[in-house]
C-alpha cells in the first residue's frame, strides 16, 4: 500500500482530514525548501505536494508564477528536487510527498529516469498539471511499477465521462479544483464544491482533496467539511514572498499559517464527531 | 520508450493527420490542464461539425472573397530571379490581404467558430502584433468584444501595432511576467481563458496549442496552397519544384505545405529564424536546434536547456520569436518530408532590401527570411526550375526597425 493510501487510512480511523500544503521547491532558495517542509509536518501536514518550477506555468496565477521565478533564479533543476526529497526522507519515513508540475522538465530528464530516480528518493505521488490521462496512457504503466502514484485533477468543467475515466485511472487522491481560474484566485465557494464533490464521488473511489482559492483557517476548516482533504498552496508561497530575504521568517509564517488550518480542520472533525 | 523519436519508416501521405487524439506521429496531442479540457472538447465538436458544413465553408469562402481580398496573386518574381541566376521565383502575395499578412486567413475563421458557439468575446496573443491586429479587426468585424494578451516588451517594441489595436476597439493587456514576449502572452491567454471559459473565444495565431487548434489554423490556412496549386496549374502550366516559408509557429508555412504534403516530387522548405546564429543561443530556430519537448499544449520541438525550461529567444522579427513550432512541422521534419534550415537576422535584412529595390516589394522581416533562402535555393537550380515562395506578410511594420538600424529616424 501506498504512503499515501495509508495516509489517508489513519486519518479516516481518526475522523481527520488531510491537510495538504503546496510549496514550490527552491523558493526562496535551495536550502529552506527541506527544513521547511519538516517545520510543515511539526504543523500538521500529511501530504506535502512540493512544486517542481517551470519556466512557464500556464495554470498557476501571479503568486506560484513569482515563486517558480524565484526559484528559477538559483537554477532549481528536477534533479535538484529529487534530493530535496531524498534528503527530507532521511529523517521522515511517513509524510507522503507528491511532486506538482508541468510535463517538460519531466520529459527533458526522460520517463524511465524519473521513475527510478523519484522512486528512490522517496515521492509517493507525481501531479503532471498538463498531463491528461489520454496522454499519460503510454506512461501510466511505468509509474505503476515504480509505486508512484498518478494524481489527476478534476474541475468544475469536467463532465461525467471524465469523471468516470479518471476514477479508473486516479491514484492517491483526486485533486478536484474548486473553481473556473488559475491557483491564487479568488474565494472558494463551498456549497457549489459541496454538489460538484457528490456529483465526483459517484464515480470515484479515491479521497478528494479540494484546492484552489483556500486562503485561511477557517477557509480551509469549511472546505474539510465536505471533502478528505484541503490543499494549500497561494496562500503559503504568498507568505514565502513576503520574506523570501528571511527565509528563517518564512517557515516560521508559512507553518504558523497551516498551523492554523490544522487546529481549525482538527476542531471542526471534532465538533462534528 | 520511444517517445523521443519517429519511426523513420515509409509513411503513408494519404493518411489524414492528426490522429482523433490530435496526434502528428508523437507530436501534437492535447497536454492540458484539466480546466480546460471541456472547453477543448467543445470547439472540437464544434468544428467537427463545421469543417464538412456546406454552409460554414459557403461563408468562409465569402468572406475570404469580399473582406481578405482573395485569392491572393501568384506573382513571377521576373528581376529576382534574374538576380539570383538560377530557378524561378514566385511569390505568393498573402501580403495583398486585408491587414497585411496570411493571418487573417486563420482570424476570420475562428471568428466565424466563435459565432457559430455563441461567443461573445475573443481573446488572442500577440508577439508583433500582426495576428493581435488580425483578430482585433475580425473582432470589430463581427461585433465581438476583443482582449489581446502582449508581453510588455513587445508592446514597447511595437507601439505602432498597439494604437492599432486601440483603434479597432481591443483591449490590450501587457503582460509582465517570465521573458514578456510572445510565449508569455500565450501563458496569460491559456489563465484568462481558463477562467472565462463560458463566454470566451481564444482565438490562437499560428498552428500550434493543444489538440484541435493545430488543425483547424492549419485547414483555415490551407487556402493558401490549395491558390497556390490552381494558380500554378493555370499560370505555368505545373507543379513547382519546391515551396518555400518561414517558420515562426509556422501557421503560414504549414498553409503553403499542407496541400503539397502528398505531392513528393515538390520538396517543402521551412525557414526558421537563425537570428545572430546557430552555433549559440541567440536564435528561434527548435527545428533546427532544440528538441522535442511540450509546451502550450502540444508535443513539439522546443528550445529548452537541459534541465527542460524552456529558453527565451531572439530573432530580429517579433513574429518569428518563439520557442515552439507547430506540431505538423515537428512531424514533418521527423518523417523527412519537409526541410527546415534557418536564415540569420542579416540574411533577412539583406533579403528585404534586395526584394524592395528589385520587385518594389517591401517584405516582412518574417517573410524576409523565406526569401534569403529561396534565393540561395534558386542559385543552385537550373533554370527551367520553380519555386513558390510564400510571401505572407508586408513590410511596412518593420520600417521602424529598418530605419533604426540605418540611422534614420522614421
Amino acid at each position: 500500500m501506498s504512503r499515501i493510501t495509508k495516509t489517508f487510512e489513519r486519518l479516516a480511523e481518526e475522523g481527520k482530514k488531510a491537510l495538504i500544503p503546496y510549496i514550490t521547491a527552491g523558493d526562496p532558495d535551495k536550502a529552506t525548501t527541506v527544513p521547511m517542509m519538516h517545520a510543515l509536518v511539526e504543523a500538521g501536514a500529511d501530504v506535502i505536494e512540493l512544486g517542481v518550477p517551470f519556466s512557464d506555468p500556464m495554470a498557476d496565477g501571479p503568486t506560484i508564477q513569482l515563486a517558480c521565478e524565484r526559484s528559477l533564479k538559483h537554477g532549481t533543476s528536477l534533479r535538484d528536487v529529487l534530493g530535496m526529497v531524498a534528503e527530507f526522507r532521511k529523517t521522515d519515513k511517513d509524510t507522503a510527498v507528491v511532486l506538482m508540475g508541468y510535463l517538460n522538465p519531466l520529459e527533458a530528464m526522460g520517463y524511465p529516469e524519473f521513475v527510478e530516480q523519484a522512486s528512490a528518493a522517496g515521492v509517493d505521488g507525481v501531479l503532471v498539471v498538463d498531463m491528461p490521462p489520454e496522454e499519460a496512457r503510454s506512461v501510466d504503466s511505468m509509474f505503476e511499477e515504480a509505486g508512484l502514484d498518478f494524481i489527476y485533477l478534476l474541475a468544475p468543467t469536467s463532465t461525467e465521462k471524465r469523471i468516470k475515466t479518471i476514477g479508473e485511472v486516479g491514484r492517491g487522491y483526486v485533486y478536484y479544483v474548486s473553481l473556473r481560474g488559475v491557483t491564487g484566485s479568488a474565494a472558494i465557494d463551498v456549497d457549489d464544491v459541496e454538489r460538484n464533490l457528490d456529483r465526483i464521488r459517484q464515480h470515484v473511489n479515491a479521497p478528494l482533496c479540494v484546492g484552489f482559492g483556500i486562503q485561511n483557517a477557517e477557509a480551509a476548516a469549511r472546505v474539510s467539511e465536505v471533502c478528505d482533504g484541503v490543499i494549500v498552496g497561494s496562500a503559503l508561497v504568498s507568505r514565502i514572498a513576503d520574506q523570501a530575504d528571511s527565509p528563517a521568517q518564512a517557515i516560521k509564517d508559512v507553518s504558523g499559517l497551516a498551523g492554523s488550518m490544522r487546529e481549525a480542520m482538527d476542531a471542526n472533525a471534532a465538533a462534528e464527531a | 520508450m520511444s517517445i523521443n523519436t519517429t519511426e523513420k519508416q515509409a509513411t503513408d501521405f494519404n493518411v489524414e493527420m492528426p490522429d482523433a487524439n490530435g496526434h502528428f506521429g508523437i507530436f501534437g496531442g492535447r497536454f492540458v490542464s484539466e480546466t480546460l479540457t471541456a472547453a477543448l472538447d467543445e470547439l472540437q465538436e464544434t468544428y467537427e461539425k463545421l469543417r464538412n458544413d456546406p454552409e460554414f465553408q459557403a461563408e468562409f469562402d465569402k468572406e475570404l472573397a469580399h473582406y481578405v481580398g482573395r485569392p491572393s496573386p501568384l506573382y513571377f518574381a521576373e528581376r529576382l530571379t534574374e538576380e539570383c541566376g538560377g530557378a524561378k521565383i514566385y511569390l505568393k502575395r498573402e501580403d495583398l490581404n486585408h491587414t497585411g499578412a496570411h493571418k487573417v486567413n486563420n482570424t476570420i475563421g475562428q471568428a466565424l467558430l466563435a459565432k457559430f458557439m455563441g461567443k461573445k468575446k475573443v481573446i488572442a496573443e500577440t508577439g508583433a502584433g500582426q495576428h493581435g491586429v488580425a483578430s482585433a479587426t475580425v473582432a470589430a468585424r463581427f461585433g465581438l468584444e476583443c482582449k489581446v494578451f502582449m508581453g510588455s516588451t513587445d508592446v514597447e517594441r511595437q507601439k505602432l501595432n498597439v494604437y492599432r489595436m486601440k483603434l479597432l476597439g481591443a483591449e490590450v493587456e501587457s503582460v509582465t511576467c517570465g521573458t514578456k514576449t510572445l510565449k508569455d502572452a500565450m501563458n496569460e491567454a491559456m489563465r484568462h481563458w481558463v477562467t472565462n471559459v463560458d463566454d470566451t473565444f481564444y482565438i490562437i495565431g499560428t498552428a500550434a496549442g493543444p489538440h484541435p487548434y493545430p488543425m483547424l489554423v492549419r485547414d483555415f490556412q490551407s487556402i493558401i496552397g490549395r491558390e497556390t496549386q490552381r494558380q500554378c496549374d493555370e499560370q505555368i502550366g505545373r507543379q513547382p519544384d519546391a515551396v518555400v516559408a518561414c517558420v515562426g509557429g509556422g501557421s503560414n508555412a504549414i498553409g503553403m505545405f499542407h496541400p503539397y504534403i502528398k505531392y513528393p516530387e515538390v520538396e517543402m522548405y521551412g525557414v526558421e529564424a537563425g537570428g545572430l546564429g546557430l552555433q549559440g543561443d541567440d536564435h528561434a530556430a527548435p527545428l533546427s536546434k532544440g528538441k522535442p519537448g511540450v509546451l502550450h499544449g502540444n508535443r513539439t520541438y522546443l528550445m529548452e536547456d537541459e534541465n527542460g525550461q524552456i529558453m527565451g529567444t531572439h530573432s530580429v522579427s517579433a513574429g518569428l520569436d518563439y520557442p515552439g513550432v507547430g506540431p505538423e512541422h515537428s512531424w514533418l521534419k521527423d518523417v523527412g518530408r519537409a526541410k527546415y534550415v534557418a536564415a540569420t537576422d542579416d540574411e533577412a535584412i539583406a533579403a528585404f532590401h534586395k526584394l524592395t529595390r528589385l520587385e518594389g516589394i517591401m517584405p516582412a522581416l518574417e517573410s524576409s527570411h523565406a526569401i534569403a533562402y529561396a534565393m540561395k535555393l534558386a542559385a543552385t537550380m537550373d533554370k527551367d526550375k520553380v519555386i513558390v515562395v510564400n510571401l505572407s506578410g508586408r513590410g511596412d511594420k518593420d520600417i521602424h526597425t529598418i530605419a533604426e538600424m540605418d540611422g534614420v529616424t522614421a
